[in-house]
């Protein structure tokens, strides 16, 4: 697509809903919000990016192919699972290793194989959704030739 | 060994005897518990298995176990020792050796679990490596039809076995076999006998090959011969007739067993002794006349009465020792003379004896002459026919007639072949290696020591009968029991036998023609017209059933596949939301009808997100634009994300409201590619959508009704408060949405993600296929 408008606006909307999207992973534990959300917000960015510029500076800017993202993040999910496993006694128990708990108070930082676990679930939403658009969008704007090939083909 | 010139190869040379030696030491091993077994101890193994559910890997020693773990292990080791020089220079060698070995491991576990399921566990071994064994030959064509017939016909017996003993565990609440004979009662007056009764009936009589299921077993001798004379002579065939003797204590002493189980036999021993004597086939003739030895086997279970359970422990063993040395005996024939064929084999005494001494002996013993262990066989099968439950004659004769057509098919075998002008395919014929002969010959003399000396016998038959009678029973065997009614029986027998011997070239001869020529022309032929019509079928063609139901099956599926995989989404889609529906509303039927709550009232914006979704909803019905049905869609996402934001589930409602965004931005790529012209206004195309309407609302009024059920009734709150309650305080988050999505129900999570990983890359591999879209697509 070639819009000015689109362009420029991504620019500044695309990192915002990146941000967002950490945002709302981060939070969810307490708030509206989690991994599954926030992978969705990701995708929905770079869904924007892809139809701004196109799928080649999405997958420059990902660094890392989408697909081999979500399954990072199922591997991370797993990882955690195999954490509370070590360290408790059931595979995905939580673990919460900087927290302590004095009088029903809990001190410290809450982060924990839980944590890990959302960031599996946000890295497999977010690599999955936008896997699957890039290719469709790969797809879609391959050169005429061939679409003119298909159509007739169908007509 | 001979071919041991380096030491590999004397290496490979005595790797082949391993597992012979294996099993014989296993056989040794087992031979240690026979006094204890006949002083009426049983030996129970048992590791728990599944104890909630009262399943147990359980195995047993008791005398009918024993019987069979030593005919397993011990013809096993023979017949191993055998197949090690028969297959020698055989490339696939030891792939041979393994399977049987993997057999002889599931057959003894089959004769020695104590467990339903734990014998059901082995039955299934036993089935899928004797598949692996009939189509050892696996670049034959036949060879593999064979076996995938075998599977198809065991294996659906199979099926049915398993759900009738869990039908009698549910019964009788035991899944122990040793304990089952204790709820016989029980289990007759529980209802389920029938059912129990029929399921097991059909197991037992696929795998030891009853009429009409018998055909599997001869085309079974695709079959290499060791393989042969092990699985369809002493062992797998016999798993049929072990468990009717394991389950006689407990599903015996009724009509229906006892008319089922006679008649089967008579039927199936009378007419496969008639097949066998048609058979030019030596190895053929052989195979019928082992599913005769199964057919008598349950003709005496079903008879009923001491004498009938004794001749079937008897005549089992008889049976297992003539008929494994005689199938080896074919092999070497075969092997070293280069035929098996009947018409092709004669004087080869002289340059055979060997050979021609140990087909003498079990052929003997086959006739049922004295004084080989044949002879008593036989005579105690008259004397169970004479006093059992069933009616005297019918046994009686039925024994009669079968047991005249195996003196012929005894002398066709041990005589036949040896006698008269020389005739063989191999110029030089000799008698085989010693480890071919010893294993015939073993089993042979057995044949003979256990005739001479029966009180050996007695050793082995008598806590066997006890446990098929579930009591323990007074067991005398003797070679002369006087003159009495079985024995003028015998000699009826032999005097019949002898002339159906002589005559047996020309029997075969007519019955070959009756075959070719169907009964009328079978009748003119009597007659002297020797005119045949060309069109004929064999006699007593069984196997068509089993050709017809595969014809039905591969029909049905097929018109199915058609039906419900059409390769086309929008038919899809439809079958499945019209079966969900159907589903739904059979539900709330069955449930009781639509529930009739009282509906609270509802706050005005939410009349009116719900009439936005309902306009919505018609729009998408009725346009024949892609961006308006595009847009609609999101419109109705949106309300319902509206409607749980309205409601307080505000983490559901900013989902849905993503997924929409996302589904509206991925159908408007992908509508870029559909044909322009696919939502013509045709009346096929009103008519799909008039279709897809009604079951759209179908779906939205039944999962309405069931909605509507299940706030009906009493809702359990404990995991409900239990999550409250815990959310802040164990899992440390205040979401309680978010804290069972990663933590409570973590392990729900994960699939899905998998799911939805799955999908993505399944979606990347559709899209990378490239398939070309179909051309009829719906216009």
């Amino acid at each position: 697509m070639n819009s000015l408008i689109l362009s420029a606006a991504t620019r500044f909307l695309a990192p915002l809903m990146l941000a967002y999207s950490l945002f709302i992973l981060l939070r969810g534990h307490n708030e509206p919000g989690g991994g599954f959300i926030g992978g969705l917000v990701a995708a929905t960015a770079f869904a924007l990016y892809a139809k701004a510029e196109d799928t080649g500076a999405v997958r420059r800017a990902m660094r890392i192919a989408p697909e081999l993202l979500s399954m990072l993040g199922l591997g991370a999910a797993v990882m955690a699972g195999v954490w509370g496993w070590w360290e408790g006694d059931a595979f995905l128990e939580s673990v919460w290793p900087f927290l302590v708990v004095e009088d029903g108070k809990k001190e410290g930082l809450p982060v924990g194989s839980a944590l890990l676990f959302d960031v599996g679930v946000y890295m497999v939403v977010v690599g999955a959704v936008t896997a699957l658009f890039l290719a469709l969008e790969d797809d879609a704007s391959r050169s005429p030739d061939d679409e003119d090939a298909d159509q007739s083909g169908e007509r | 060994m001979a071919e041991a010139e380096s030491p590999a190869g004397r290496a490979a040379g005595v790797r082949r005897l391993v597992p012979a030696l294996l099993s014989a030491l296993a056989a040794w091993w087992f031979f240690g518990f026979v006094p204890a077994v006949h002083g009426g101890e049983t030996v129970f193994f048992v590791w728990d298995w599944a104890p909630q559910l009262g399943v147990s890997f359980a195995f047993a020693i008791d005398g009918l176990g024993l019987v069979f773990a030593l005919l397993v292990t011990g013809i096993g080791a023979l017949v191993l020792l055998y197949a090690a020089e028969y297959f020698r220079t055989h490339p696939q060698r030891d792939r041979l050796l393994v399977l049987l070995v993997l057999f002889e491991l599931s057959m003894l576990g089959l004769v020695l679990a104590d467990d339903a399921l734990t014998l059901f566990l082995f039955w299934e071994g036993t089935t899928v490596t004797s598949f692996l064994l009939i189509g050892f030959d696996h670049e034959k064509a036949e060879a593999r039809a064979k076996a995938v017939q075998a599977l198809i016909v065991t294996g659906l017996g199979g099926v049915a076995l398993l759900a009738g003993l869990l039908l009698a565990g549910q019964q009788t609440g035991t899944y122990r076999l040793s304990e089952l004979g204790d709820y016989a009662l029980t289990l007759r007056n529980g209802g389920m006998y029938q059912g129990v009764f029929w399921l097991v009936i059909l197991g037992c009589f696929t795998k030891s090959a009853q009429i009409p299921f018998h055909y599997w077993l001869p085309n079974a001798m695709a079959a290499p011969t060791p393989v042969s004379a092990y699985l369809h002579s002493a062992t797998m065939v016999k798993a049929g007739v072990y468990l009717l003797a394991r389950l006689s204590p407990a599903l015996s002493g009724t009509d229906l067993w006892m008319w089922t189980l006679t008649l089967t036999g008579a039927a199936t021993m009378v007419l496969s002794s008639i097949w066998a004597m048609r058979q030019s086939d030596l190895k053929l003739g052989l195979a019928y006349t082992t599913v005769m030895g199964l057919g008598a086997l349950t003709m005496m279970l079903g008879a009923g009465g001491e004498g009938a359970i004794l001749a079937f422990c008897v005549f089992l063993i008889v049976h297992a020792l003539y008929k494994a040395s005689l199938f080896l005996v074919i092999g070497i024939l075969d092997k070293k003379a280069g035929t098996r064929e009947a018409d092709g084999l004669s004087g080869l005494g002289r340059d055979m004896p060997l050979t021609w001494l140990v087909a003498l002996l079990a052929g003997a013993s086959m006739a049922g002459l004295p004084p080989f262990f044949g002879f008593i066989g036989k005579e105690a099968i008259y004397e169970g026919a004479l006093h059992g439950d069933a009616p005297a004659a019918l046994v009686a004769v039925a024994a009669l007639l079968a047991n005249a057509m195996m003196i012929a098919i005894a002398g066709a075998v041990a005589l036949t072949p040896f006698t008269g002008e020389f005739k063989a395919k191999k110029a030089a014929p000799t008698d085989a290696h010693l480890f071919m002969w010893a294993g015939p010959a073993a089993l042979a003399l057995l044949g003979l020591g256990f005739g001479l000396a029966p009180g050996a016998a007695e050793l082995l038959v008598a806590p066997m009968a006890a446990s098929v009678a579930g009591e323990a029973m007074d067991v005398h065997l003797h070679l002369f029991g006087g003159v009495n009614l079985p024995l003028a029986l015998s000699v009826v027998t032999f005097a019949l036998g002898y002339v159906l011997w002589r005559r047996l070239p020309r029997t075969r001869e007519s019955l070959a023609l009756l075959e070719a020529g169907g009964a009328r022309q079978g009748f003119r032929l009597l007659r002297g017209d020797r005119a045949l019509r060309p069109d004929a079928r064999p006699l007593g063609d069984f196997e068509r059933s089993y050709d017809v139901f595969l014809r039905v099956l591969t029909g049905l599926s097929r018109e199915t596949t058609a039906l419900l995989q059409s390769g086309y989404l929008p038919r899809y889609l439809r079958v499945t939301m019209a079966t969900m529906a159907g589903m739904t509303a059979a539900g709330l039927w069955v449930g009781g009808g639509w529930p009739s709550i009282e509906m609270g009232e509802a706050p005005g914006l939410m009349l009116l997100v719900v009439a936005l979704i309902a306009v919505a909803s018609l729009t998408l019905l009725m346009t024949a634009r892609r961006l308006l049905l595009i847009t609609s869609l999101g419109v109705v996402g949106a309300g319902v994300a509206l409607i749980f934001a309205l409601y307080g589930a505000i983490d559901v409602a900013i989902t849905q409201l993503m997924v929409e965004t996302l589904v509206v931005v991925i159908i408007a790529v992908a509508l870029l590619k559909l044909p322009r012209i696919a939502l013509a206004r045709t009346a096929a195309a009103q008519r799909a959508r008039l279709w897809n309407g009604a079951i759209g609302a179908a779906v939205g009024v039944a999962v309405t009704g069931a909605l509507m059920a299940v706030m009906d009734g009493e809702i359990d709150r404990s995991l409900t408060d239990y999550f409250e309650k815990a959310s802040a305080t164990i899992a440390f988050g205040r979401n309680i949405v978010n804290v069972i999505l990663v933590d409570f129900r973590a392990l729900d999570t994960m699939g899905e993600i998998a799911v939805v990983a799955i999908a993505g890359l399944s979606a990347l591999a559709l899209l990378a296929a490239r398939v070309r879209p179909m051309k009829d697509a719906e216009k």
